[in-house]
């Protein structure tokens, strides 16, 4: 009766129902499954707004390129605070229209950076409009492309309140008279790209990494040697992921966006309070420059420390090194000051 | 004996433990002694070895041919010895000579007065079919095979489409791999990395591959069977309707109008409905052709070819079935669908050509018809089960991860049977390396069958994964399967195939080129991108900032384009090849005609 040899509709028929019953277990069942969860508390719906932005990123293809999913291993910690979880994509993954499925967010390579906590790592738009323009404008070894059909050159007069004006730094600026504006879809893409936030898991709920074997170690090490000493932590690495794309890593800034901190007088003053302030509470002070996020959920007073004397001691500055103290007590103070 | 079985039992304790490295202790201090990348470095010197011994088989044809201009150079020599003789001596040399020439047999030297008779048909009844050959044909001449014109007019189009499909998508992507190095060549919409990307994947899947494969199909249908196609008509619909699609599909990518972004379904599924009305059709016309086999037997290429196209329809249903696609459902049918579109329709269906094409360019049988069907089912248990690994450490379920890595360990199984299987058929035909370009195709195509597989086996392993996941490296494993493996064997196979159903053989020296040019190109390609894809997860891994992994990466992009421009001349010179063959209608003449009249004579 089995003789796939001779019979050709057994033969066939084998490997259908074969072939089927294997999808089913490894496919479509647990497919079915994976639909089936809750949002996390406090995740919030894409407005509209920023699901027109989500279609414009598949339709440039970002996902080719950038993924958004942390993985439970050490070396994601980087991009996200935990690993991600099926609860994270519930929004925005949904069909798009009759046309096209549900976005595939997820990635399978990470040639520019993941994006799953973009939108708090880097919330400024202007940077994001600048760097959608024209990516080496602000951080010079990208290879990404760059996008300038989201943005359009107007008469300098024709310009109007509710646009939203690039200023391009030298060497990319516009002709004398001109003026570039975002067009709606660089709006929209950014807002998608500014609502990419880890939610926090709610109370109770850890999600861990795997660690790395030479984060143990190190970690053993600290506690053998009681208080550690912040020589742990390299500043300049730290101020290259932090920082380096605004103010750039020869901390030069980009004109007409992002002040420069070589020669800054903030940086370079003995009292380092103003800038440890600055960099725990963000800074919109000037008007020529794009405003500043504040950084004191993201990096710990040891961090800010190495990353402060990173900027007091580079680039010709010269200033007295601070200590993780200082930054905790400042921290104290800035928290217990009223919110206006 | 027990000394043996505790072996055993002791390997089956560890070898979970070999390939499920689950969670502690992961660091770059000696990545370098982990199994997945040591593995890995062998299996290139593999590849590596393979190619020194084609070019020293190379080297010893143009040896020969030095030591042949020699003996030229000697018959020279005799020559000018002769001018320089007598006349009266060369006279009588020539006397003799005449009356040598002219002597006759009467035909009765051995005593006898009858005429010859071939009264159990030794001579008349010499076949070429191939059931029971009485002895090895020549290999190096082509041979026309009888083939009705409407069967050889369809496969010349599906390959020739194929050919232009090829030409293009490389285009595209070599392209795109500039992109790399100079991301400001063009500043238009439709030229941009993310549009492009998609159109050159796709536009070689199911433009180049899949069109490629139909056409040798329809032949190995045909001729297995010993029969005609049940119908041609529908050949030539599911050829539109392919050719169809990937048009399709590439102008609305090059739009900005894609699926979603899930890598390989990114036509839409209109475009995709017309791609699987194809395969349907293209199934249901291999089915009848096979149901009406004038022997009894179904040869294993068509299980092969029947199933790829079976499961494929299966696959393309379940790839675009909205129904269980939200939140990470789509994330799981992914998986499914990137892996078993590559393990299901193209690494299957090739393998059923293998198995004819293979032994038909050597003239011999398949070594063991059973090794295949055992290759088959383990091909359908495994492949099926392994699409999550692109997703290890991601938020799908751990069990299904696990799963993933296991069947991946498992896909051991039909490798070693196909491969150990294709290298014994080659076994004692070895010559043919030094004689044409079809074998060295076709053991391009088997070694890299092992090593891609195996590789990808290799990465699958959750430590090789923490390296080499997100990384370049996977773009070159994705090279050297659906490239080292798919394209090198469908090449093998034109070159098998078109001489004899045309009757033209392009000259050996292009052959040579398109070989080399692909082989270096490919070899270049996918060094660089392994190389830097290792350093780069090690940055990572070491926690440097992200842009110095990209900078890090400049080079080996740069090493990249080169061997992808290689890569793309070789199309263009088999190209030109194609057209070379098909271009000429003139039959050539039956060889073996002659010698039996010479015989019956």
């Amino acid at each position: 009766m089995f003789d796939f040899h001779k019979n050709h509709k057994i033969l066939v028929l084998a490997a259908f129902l074969g072939f089927v019953t294997l999808s089913f277990i490894v496919a479509v069942f647990p497919a079915y499954q994976m639909q089936d969860v809750e949002p996390l508390p406090g995740q919030v719906q894409l407005t509209e707004n920023e699901r027109k932005g989500l279609n414009l990123y598949i339709k440039e293809g970002c996902v080719a390129c950038h993924t958004q999913q942390v993985r439970n291993i050490e070396m994601d910690n980087t991009w996200g605070d935990r690993p991600s979880i099926p609860s994270d994509y519930i929004f925005s993954k949904e069909r798009m229209d009759i046309w096209r499925q549900s976005p595939s967010l997820l990635g399978s390579e990470r040639t520019g950076p993941d994006l799953t906590d973009i939108g708090r790592r880097q919330p400024s738009e202007a940077w994001h409009l600048l760097h959608l323009y024209n990516p080496r404008t602000v951080v010079g070894a990208s290879i990404m492309p760059s996008y300038p059909w989201l943005f359009k050159e107007v008469e300098s007069g024709s310009v109007k309140e509710n646009n939203v004006v690039v200023n391009l730094p030298e060497g990319y600026a516009t002709s004398s008279g001109r003026t570039l504006i975002a067009k709606e879809e660089a709006l929209q893409l950014v807002a998608y790209l500014q609502s990419l936030k880890q939610v926090k898991l709610p109370d109770g709920q850890v999600e861990e990494f795997i660690p790395a074997l030479k984060q143990i170690q190190t970690e053993g090490n600290k506690v053998n040697q009681g208080s550690a000493s912040a020589s742990g932590i390299n500043g300049a690495q730290l101020y290259k992921q932090a920082c380096a794309v605004c103010h750039q890593d020869n901390g030069k800034g980009v004109a007409g966006a992002f002040p420069p901190l070589a020669g800054s007088p903030i940086v370079n003053d003995v009292d380092p309070e103003l800038m440890i302030r600055i960099i725990l509470q963000g800074y919109d002070a000037r008007s020529e420059y794009a405003s500043m996020q504040p950084f004191a959920d993201q990096l710990s007073d040891a961090e800010i420390a190495a990353i402060a004397n990173h900027e007091r001691t580079s680039w010709g500055n010269n200033a007295p090194e601070i200590t993780e103290e200082e930054v905790r007590k400042l921290r104290e103070f800035v928290e217990n000051q009223p919110s206006n | 004996m027990n000394n043996k079985r505790s072996l055993i039992t002791l390997l089956t304790l560890l070898l979970p433990m070999l390939i499920l490295p689950q969670n502690t202790n992961i660091s770059t201090d000696n990545w370098i002694t982990s199994p997945g990348i040591i593995g890995t470095v062998v299996l290139i010197l593999i590849v590596f070895l393979v190619a020194i011994i084609i070019l020293l088989a190379k080297l010893n044809t143009y040896a020969d041919t030095y030591k042949r201009k020699q003996l030229n150079k000697k018959g020279l020599e005799f020559t000018e010895e002769m001018i320089g003789m007598r006349e009266e001596e060369i006279d009588r040399i020539l006397e003799g000579r005449k009356k040598a020439l002219n002597f006759k047999l009467s035909g009765d030297e051995l005593g006898s007065q009858e005429t010859v008779k071939d009264r159990k048909g030794l001579v008349n009844m010499v076949t070429h079919e191939p059931e029971n050959p009485m002895f090895d044909e020549k290999k190096n001449t082509p041979i026309a095979l009888e083939t009705p014109e409407p069967l050889k007019k369809i496969v010349l189009y599906y390959l020739g489409t194929a050919v232009f499909w090829l030409v293009f998508g490389t285009l595209v992507g070599q392209y795109v791999g500039m992109k790399f190095v100079w991301p400001e060549m063009d500043s238009q919409p439709w030229l941009s990395f993310g549009r492009l990307r998609p159109v050159h994947t796709n536009a070689v899947f199911w433009g180049w591959a899949s069109l490629a494969m139909i056409g040798l199909g329809y032949f190995v249908i045909a001729r297995t069977s010993n029969t005609v196609i049940h119908n041609y008509k529908s050949a030539w619909y599911s050829l539109i309707l392919i050719n169809l699609a990937v048009l399709l599909g590439t102008l609305f990518l090059m739009g900005g109008i894609n699926n979603g972004g899930g890598e390989y379904r990114e036509y839409i599924w209109p475009v995709m409905l017309l791609f699987a009305i194809a395969i349907i059709i293209t199934f249901w016309n291999f089915y009848k052709t096979v149901a009406s086999r004038k022997i009894k037997d179904i040869y294993v290429s068509n299980w092969y070819i029947l199933a790829a196209l079976i499961w494929t329809t299966v696959l393309a249903i379940i790839g675009y079935l909205p129904n269980f696609q939200d939140g990470l459902g789509e994330t799981v049918i992914q998986g499914y669908y990137m892996h078993q579109g590559v393990g299901m329709w193209f690494m299957t269906f090739t393998l059923g050509l293998i198995y004819y094409y293979l032994p038909s360019s050597l003239n011999k049988p398949i070594y063991s018809y059973s090794l295949g069907v055992l290759a088959f089912w383990t091909q359908m248990l495994f492949y099926t089960m392994i699409g999550t690994h692109h997703f290890v450490f991601s938020p799908l379920p751990w069990w299904l991860q696990t799963t993933a890595i296991v069947f991946s360990a498992g896909m051991f199984i039909p490798v070693v049977a196909g491969t150990t299987n294709f290298l014994m058929t080659m076994k004692g035909s070895w010559n043919h390396i030094s004689k044409s370009y079809v074998l060295p195709f076709f053991l391009v195509g088997v070694i890299f069958y092992f090593v891609g597989s195996t590789q990808g086996s290799l990465q699958a392993f959750r430590f090789t994964n923490y390296v080499w996941h997100f990384t370049d490296f996977n773009v070159a494993h994705s090279h050297m399967t659906m490239y080292g493996i798919i394209t090198f064997i469908l090449w093998a196979c034109f070159y098998t195939i078109l001489p004899k159903l045309t009757g033209k053989e392009p000259p050996q020296v292009f052959v040579g080129a398109h070989f080399w040019l692909a082989f270096i190109g490919l070899f270049a390609y996918m060094m660089s991108l392994m190389a830097g894809g290792t350093l780069k997860g090690l940055s990572w891994i070491d926690g440097n900032a992200f842009l110095e992994s990209v900078i890090l990466m400049k080079p080996y992009w740069v090493w990249r384009a080169i061997g992808g421009s290689l890569m793309f001349v070789s199309h263009l010179v088999f190209a030109y090849n194609f057209y070379y063959m098909v271009n000429n209608k003139k039959p050539i003449e039956n060889l073996d005609a002659p010698v039996l009249e010479r015989v019956n004579n």
